[in-house]
């Protein structure tokens, strides 16, 4: 069964708390990665392998330029659950 | 168009985590005190090995740097980053602009630890699993990168890498910026992590390191009878380098002047020194001259003395070599017997002892010299530490490939 958007979102959070250090408060779904919760671009890797391994999904190089805020990211880690 | 300054250089910061102490104050009480920073290594990884005693830092990095910090930085990166903290805020934070802000630190080995833990990552759970992190932590340039960010130094960082000597040559280049007017303050040091498994069984096929693992803190002993090798030691030194007006201007305090270098290579062996030192001495005797100083200036020398049989003894050969008859009012002391070998950082952190020296004018004892042996001809200060006149010193660091470098500091005002 697909994880609901608030599993993903939380998830998300704890990811991000252990990777760069962001508040689990912050991470709301308009919040953009680089500019709001300053994560670089090689945190953002770390980010993707991990979400990749807790939501058992894959995520492609080229759809991470298109993950701009935590709910694109959400909504992508959704969609991609269900497909699979 | 060239511009030397004929203006001296000093010191106005010094910071180092040692296996002594996590600071230079705690470091240098623990010197002055014999103590020693070798311990039995009790990590599950140590228990194959052929020996098993090092000297880890007094002071776990882990619990001094934030851990998103920490995370994305090597072990020798993060001693770097404390040691270089501490020698700033000595320094008084100098409001430096940040195109004429340097830094120079150096690394005998580089992240290995990093590398050795992401090729484990990579052979276990494949490719896609090493951390997109893994290549800066890894490189060898990675700490003086990590210091330049933290200071936002934009005129230039550099690593010098030549093994044991690095640290040594990371002051003597900071040096020449500053007289070649590359910028107004320069950070110099050195670091290294490197106290895994894989390091320290190549420095033992070599023979290089002490086996007396029965008794950790009597293992490094230089020029004593007894001594048979080095023994491996982590930690990191930094010391903040200006021009003697720049530091009076802004009313800096000044440890004292870093008054010449020499160096040299040996062109011998790639490991094995050179019997009568003779690279080692011509280092010393350039070191003076770029110094404007004679042996008779000469209060004190920090050795290189690593504890090894045969480097003791060339060492002492080229100290004389290079001093003649002034050699017998010299006192020496050799630091490693307390701190054991920090290899890439040995010669930044002796660097701040041999200016601490100067200015307390006091001269560390050498500690575990129970026994010395007669063919090292040098007033070695055991038993407990002495006092100094004003005057100048000497320390040596010499490394694998052949590489020695002297420093010479004149005492302060």
């Amino acid at each position: 069964m697909p994880a609901s958007e608030s599993d993903i979102l939380q998830g998300l959070a704890e990811i991000l708390q252990e990777v760069a250090g962001v508040a689990p408060e912050q991470v709301t779904p308009e919040k953009n990665f680089i500019d709001d919760l300053d994560v670089d671009s090689l945190s953002m890797v770390e980010v993707v392998v991990a979400a990749e391994e807790k939501f058992e999904v894959r995520i492609p190089d080229d759809d991470v330029k298109n993950l701009r805020t935590v709910g694109d990211a959400v909504d992508y880690i959704k969609s991609a659950g269900v497909a699979a | 168009m060239i511009h030397v300054h004929q203006d001296p250089v000093v010191v106005t910061g010094v910071g180092a985590t040692t296996p002594l102490g996590g600071d230079v104050p705690t470091t240098w009480d623990a010197l002055l005190a014999g103590e020693s920073g070798v311990r039995r290594l009790t990590q599950e990884w140590a228990e194959a090995l052929p020996v098993r005693i090092a000297a880890e830092v007094a002071v776990d990095p882990a619990g001094v740097l934030e851990r998103v910090e920490a995370r994305t930085l090597d072990r020798s990166q993060q001693l770097a980053l404390i040691a270089a903290r501490e020698a700033w805020r000595d320094a008084g934070s100098p409001d430096v602009q940040p195109e004429r802000l340097a830094v120079v630190l150096a690394s005998g080995i580089g992240g290995v630890l990093t590398l050795l833990s992401a090729y484990d990552i990579l052979k276990e759970r494949g490719p896609r699993r090493v951390s997109p992190h893994t290549v800066p932590m890894l490189m060898p340039n990675g700490p003086a990168a990590a210091v330049g960010l933290e200071l936002s130094a934009r005129g230039g960082v550099h690593t010098p890498v030549s093994a044991c000597a690095s640290g040594a040559e990371a002051v003597a280049l900071g040096l020449d910026l500053l007289r070649l007017d590359r910028a107004d303050v320069v950070v110099v040091g050195g670091t290294e992590a490197s106290i895994h498994a894989l390091p320290m069984a190549g420095f033992a096929a070599m023979r290089a390191l002490s086996t007396r693992e029965e008794q950790p803190e009597t293992a490094s002993r230089p020029y004593d009878k007894a001594r048979d090798g080095f023994v491996l030691a982590e930690g990191a030194g930094v010391l903040v380098l200006e021009r003697a007006a720049g530091a009076s201007a802004r009313g800096a305090s000044t440890y004292a002047e870093v008054a010449g270098a020499g160096i040299t290579s040996d062109a011998f062996h790639v490991a094995a020194p050179d019997p009568v030192g003779a690279g080692a001495a011509r280092a010393m005797q350039m070191a003076l001259a770029d110094a404007d100083l004679t042996p008779a200036d000469v209060v004190h020398i920090n050795a290189h003395a690593t504890s090894t049989p045969v480097g003791d003894l060339a060492e002492s050969g080229a100290i004389r070599t290079a001093m003649g008859s002034a050699t017998d009012r010299v006192a020496v002391s050799a630091t490693k017997s307390q701190t054991g070998h920090l290899l890439g950082a040995a010669g930044a952190v002796e660097a701040i002892f041999t200016v601490l020296a100067l200015h307390h004018r006091l001269a560390p004892l050498t500690r575990n010299l129970d026994d010395p042996d007669d063919d090292i001809t040098l007033d070695v200060v055991r038993l407990e530490h002495r006092h100094l006149g004003t005057g100048a010193a000497l320390s040596n660091s010499f490394g694998f490939g052949g590489h020695n470098v002297a420093l010479a500091f004149r005492s302060a005002g």
